[in-house]
C-alpha cells in the first residue's frame, strides 16, 4: 500500500526518480532483489507464483501469463522474446517502462527466463524509440557488469544471455509471429496460424514464449510479494495494477498505474490524480477503450470498471491500455478516417480483405469527410466491414492471417451503431458538420 | 574497396555474433549502414548480403518492407509529424502544413540542401505531448507553429547535435558486454 492507502505502485515506482534508469538508482531501491529471490527458489515455484498473480499479458490479447509459460513445449533449445514495438495508435505506456525502468525490465527478462528455464532472451524494442533502444542497451550492459545476466547470475547455476534488437518501422512486428519473422532477419510477415501459439513453434522453429515490457515489469514484485499479493489486488481475472495511456481531450493525458477492475473509465477520464476532466469543460462523446483495434464506447459507457471480462462482455477490449477521448467537437468521422488509414498503411499485404478492403474503407471515409459522400457510401461502408469481419462481432472472426484485417471495422461499426446521423449529415451537407 | 569502413565492418562482426544465426543481425546491420551513410547504399546492401550469406535481393526485400530504411538519400534531419489520432486531435495537419511551407517542400521530400526531410506518420507513441514530431526519432512536442519554427532554427544553428545526431545514427550505446559463450 501507498502511505495514503492507495494501492502499490509495482510499475511506476522509480518513474520520478533522478537518473531512475541507471544500475545505481535501481540498486538503491532494492533492484534485482526479486532476481536473487527467485534464484533461491525452484523454477517451478516461481512460475507457479506468476500463475497464482493470475497475470493477464498487458501486450493486446490478455493472454494469462503463468499459463502461457505452461505451454512452451520442452525442447533443447528454447526462446524468450520481449514485444517492446509498442505501435498501436495512442498507446504509449511500454515506452515509460524502456526509459524510465528498463532495469526493472532486464529484471524481469531475468525471473521469467528462470523459471521457463530459457538461456537465451531477446529485446525486441520499436525502432523509433532511439531513447528507450539506448536506455535499455546501457541496462544490459550494466547488468552483465553486475552479473545480473550473462554465466552463472549472482552466483547462482543459472544462464542467460539478452540481446536487445531494434526494429525498423513496422506496426505489425507487433504482432508475434510478425515479431519472430523480422528478429529472423525477414519482413514482419505474420505466420499462419496453427501453430496458434509459438510456445510450439516459434523462433527459429523452436518453442518461444513472447511476452510484452509491461508484462514482464511486474515480476520483480510478484516475486518479492507473492502472486497471491498481486491477486489480491483487483477483482476476479483482472488483477494486479496496469498502465493505461490517457490521451485525446483530457486536461491531463499521461501514462497511470491503477488498480485494475477498481478504477473506472470515470476515475481515469476526471479524477484529478488522473486526466482531470475533459478539456474546456466540454462534454464526453465517445472514448477508445484499448487501443485502435477496439470497438468504441458512448459517454453512457464511462462507469465502466477496467476489468477485462467486463470490458469484453460489453463487446470491446482493454486491448493495448490505451484510452482516447472524443469530446463533443470531434468529428467521429474523422478519427474513424484516421484509424482505418493507419490500418490500410501498416497492412502487411498478404491477405486481401485487409489490404483492399483497408484501402477502400478509407477513400470512402475521406470523401465522406471532405464533402464528396454519396447516398450508397453508408451502406457500402456496412458491406465492406461486414466482408472482412462477418457479423462484425467482437472478438472478431478470423478471416485473415493475423487480426490486423478484422480490427479494421472497429472504429466504422462504432461510428455507425452510435453517430450514424453524423455520417448521414456529412452526406447531406457536403461538408463536415463539425469543421 | 569495401564500401563499409573498417570501424562499421568490425561493429557488423559482433552484431552477427550476437544472433544464434546469421540473417537475424540483417536489420541492426541495415541501422548500422544507414548510420554510416544516413541512407541505405545499394553498395551498402551488397556487403551485408555478404557478411549474412544472402543474397543481395533478400537484404532489399526484407529492408524495403521497413518505413525507417531509406532507399534513397535522406535529409540530414529527417522530420517526422505525427498526424494519428491524439495529434490530430491536438492540430497536427495544421502542423504538417506549416512545416512543409517553412521547409518549401511536401511531406516525403527533402529540402534541396539535404539538411531536412519532412514525413507524416503513424503515432510514434509520445500522444501526451500532443502535436508532436521525432526528428532523427527523438522526441520533440508539443509543438505549435512557432515551436516547430524555434525548433528548425535551433536544428539550423547546430544547437543540437548533443540531442539529435545526423539521421541513421539510432544508438549511440554500444553493446560493450559480450555473450557467455
Ligand atoms: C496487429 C497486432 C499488433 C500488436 N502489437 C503489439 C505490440 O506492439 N506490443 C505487444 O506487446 N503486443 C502486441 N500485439 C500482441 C502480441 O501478438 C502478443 O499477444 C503479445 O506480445 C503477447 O504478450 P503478453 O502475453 O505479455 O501480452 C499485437 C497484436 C496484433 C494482432
Ligand atoms: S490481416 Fe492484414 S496485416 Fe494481418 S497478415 Fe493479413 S494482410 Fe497482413
Ligand atoms: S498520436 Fe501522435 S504520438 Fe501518438
Amino acid at each position: 500500500m501507498t502511505p495514503d492507502g492507495g494501492p502499490p505502485r509495482i510499475l511506476t515506482s522509480r518513474v520520478d526518480l533522478a537518473g531512475s534508469y541507471t544500475l545505481k538508482a535501481f540498486l538503491e531501491t532494492g533492484g534485482y532483489e526479486g532476481l536473487r529471490k527467485a534464484l533461491s527458489m525452484k523454477p517451478d515455484e516461481v512460475a507457479q507464483e506468476v500463475d497464482e498473480a493470475s497475470l493477464l499479458g498487458r501486450g493486446g490479447a490478455g493472454f494469462p501469463a503463468g499459463r502461457k509459460w505452461s505451454m512452451l513445449r520442452p525442447a533443447d533449445t528454447t526462446y524468450l522474446v520481449v514485444n517492446g514495438d509498442e505501435s498501436e495508435p495512442c498507446t504509449f505506456k511500454d515506452h515509460l517502462l524502456l526509459e524510465t525502468d528498463p532495469h526493472q525490465l532486464v529484471e524481469g527478462v531475468a525471473i521469467a527466463a528462470y523459471a521457463i528455464g530459457v538461456e537465451q532472451a531477446f529485446i525486441f524494442i520499436r525502432g523509433e524509440m532511439a531513447l528507450g533502444l539506448e536506455r535499455v542497451t546501457q541496462a544490459v550492459n550494466e547488468a552483465y557488469e553486475y552479473g545480473a545476466l550473462g554465466r552463472g547470475i549472482l552466483g547462482s547455476g543459472f544462464n542467460l544471455d539478452v540481446v536487445v534488437h531494434p526494429g525498423a518501422g513496422a506496426y505489425i512486428c507487433g504482432e508475434e509471429t510478425g515479431l519472430l519473422e523480422s528478429l529472423e532477419g525477414k519482413r514482419g510477415f505474420p505466420r499462419i496460424k496453427p501453430p496458434y501459439f509459438p510456445a510450439a513453434i516459434g523462433l527459429y522453429g523452436e518453442p518461444t514464449v513472447v511476452n510484452n515490457v509491461e508484462t514482464l515489469s511486474n515480476m520483480s514484485w510478484i516475486v518479492r510479494n507473492g502472486g497471491a499479493a498481486f491477486a489480491a489486488l483487483g477483482k476476479g481475472r483482472s488483477t494486479g495494477t496496469r498502465l493505461f495511456a490517457l490521451s485525446g481531450r483530457v486536461k491531463r493525458p499521461g501514462v497511470y498505474e491503477v488498480e485494475m477492475a477498481k478504477t473506472t473509465f470515470r476515475d481515469l477520464i476526471y479524477g484529478q490524480e488522473f486526466g482531470g476532466g475533459i478539456s474546456g469543460g466540454k462534454e464526453l462523446k465517445a472514448f477508445i477503450p484499448g487501443g485502435a483495434s477496439a470497438p468504441w464506447f458512448g459517454a453512457d459507457q464511462v462507469d465502466m470498471p477496467l476489468d477485462q471480462d467486463e470490458v469484453g462482455a460489453a463487446g470491446t477490449m482493454l486491448g493495448s491500455g490505451s484510452v482516447v477521448v472524443m469530446d463533443e467537437t470531434v468529428c467521429t468521422v474523422k478519427v474513424a478516417w484516421r484509424i482505418t488509414r493507419f490500418f490500410w498503411r501498416e497492412s502487411c499485404g498478404q491477405c486481401t480483405p485487409c489490404r483492399e478492403g483497408g484501402g477502400w474503407l478509407e477513400k470512402i471515409l475521406w470523401r465522406i469527410e471532405n464533402g464528396a459522400g454519396r447516398e450508397e457510401d453508408v451502406d457500402m461502408l456496412a458491406d465492406i466491414c461486414d466482408n472482412i469481419s462477418p457479423g462484425l462481432h467482437w472478438p472478431p472472426e478470423q478471416t485473415t492471417i493475423c487480426p490486423l484485417g478484422p480490427s479494421i471495422p472497429s472504429p466504422i461499426a462504432s461510428v455507425m451503431r452510435m453517430f450514424e446521423d453524423e455520417i448521414r449529415l456529412h452526406v447531406k451537407e457536403g461538408a463536415c458538420p463539425l469543421a | 574497396m569495401p564500401h563499409l569502413s573498417s570501424e562499421s565492418l568490425t561493429r557488423a562482426r559482433e552484431i552477427v555474433d550476437l544472433y544464434p544465426q546469421r540473417r537475424s543481425a540483417l536489420i541492426p546491420l541495415c541501422h548500422l549502414a544507414q548510420e554510416q551513410d544516413g541512407w541505405l547504399r545499394p553498395e551498402a546492401i551488397e556487403e551485408i548480403a555478404g557478411l549474412l550469406d544472402v543474397t543481395p535481393a533478400e537484404v532489399l526485400g526484407t529492408a524495403s518492407f521497413y518505413e525507417m530504411f531509406k532507399l534513397e538519400p535522406a535529409g540530414r534531419y529527417v522530420i517526422s509529424v505525427c498526424t494519428n489520432v491524439a495529434c490530430m486531435l491536438a492540430g497536427a495537419y495544421d502542423l504538417l502544413a506549416h512545416a512543409e511551407e517553412r521547409l518549401g517542400v511536401r511531406a516525403g521530400g527533402t529540402t534541396p540542401d539535404g539538411r531536412f526531410t519532412i514525413e507524416d506518420v503513424e503515432c510514434v507513441a509520445h500522444c501526451d505531448h500532443a502535436p508532436c514530431v521525432q526528428v532523427n526519432s527523438r522526441y520533440f512536442g508539443p509543438l505549435d507553429a512557432g515551436g516547430f519554427d524555434r525548433l528548425v532554427d535551433s536544428l539550423e544553428r547546430g544547437e543540437l547535435e548533443g540531442d539529435v545526431p545526423p539521421h541513421g545514427t539510432l544508438v549511440r550505446v554500444r553493446r560493450t558486454k559480450g555473450l557467455m559463450a
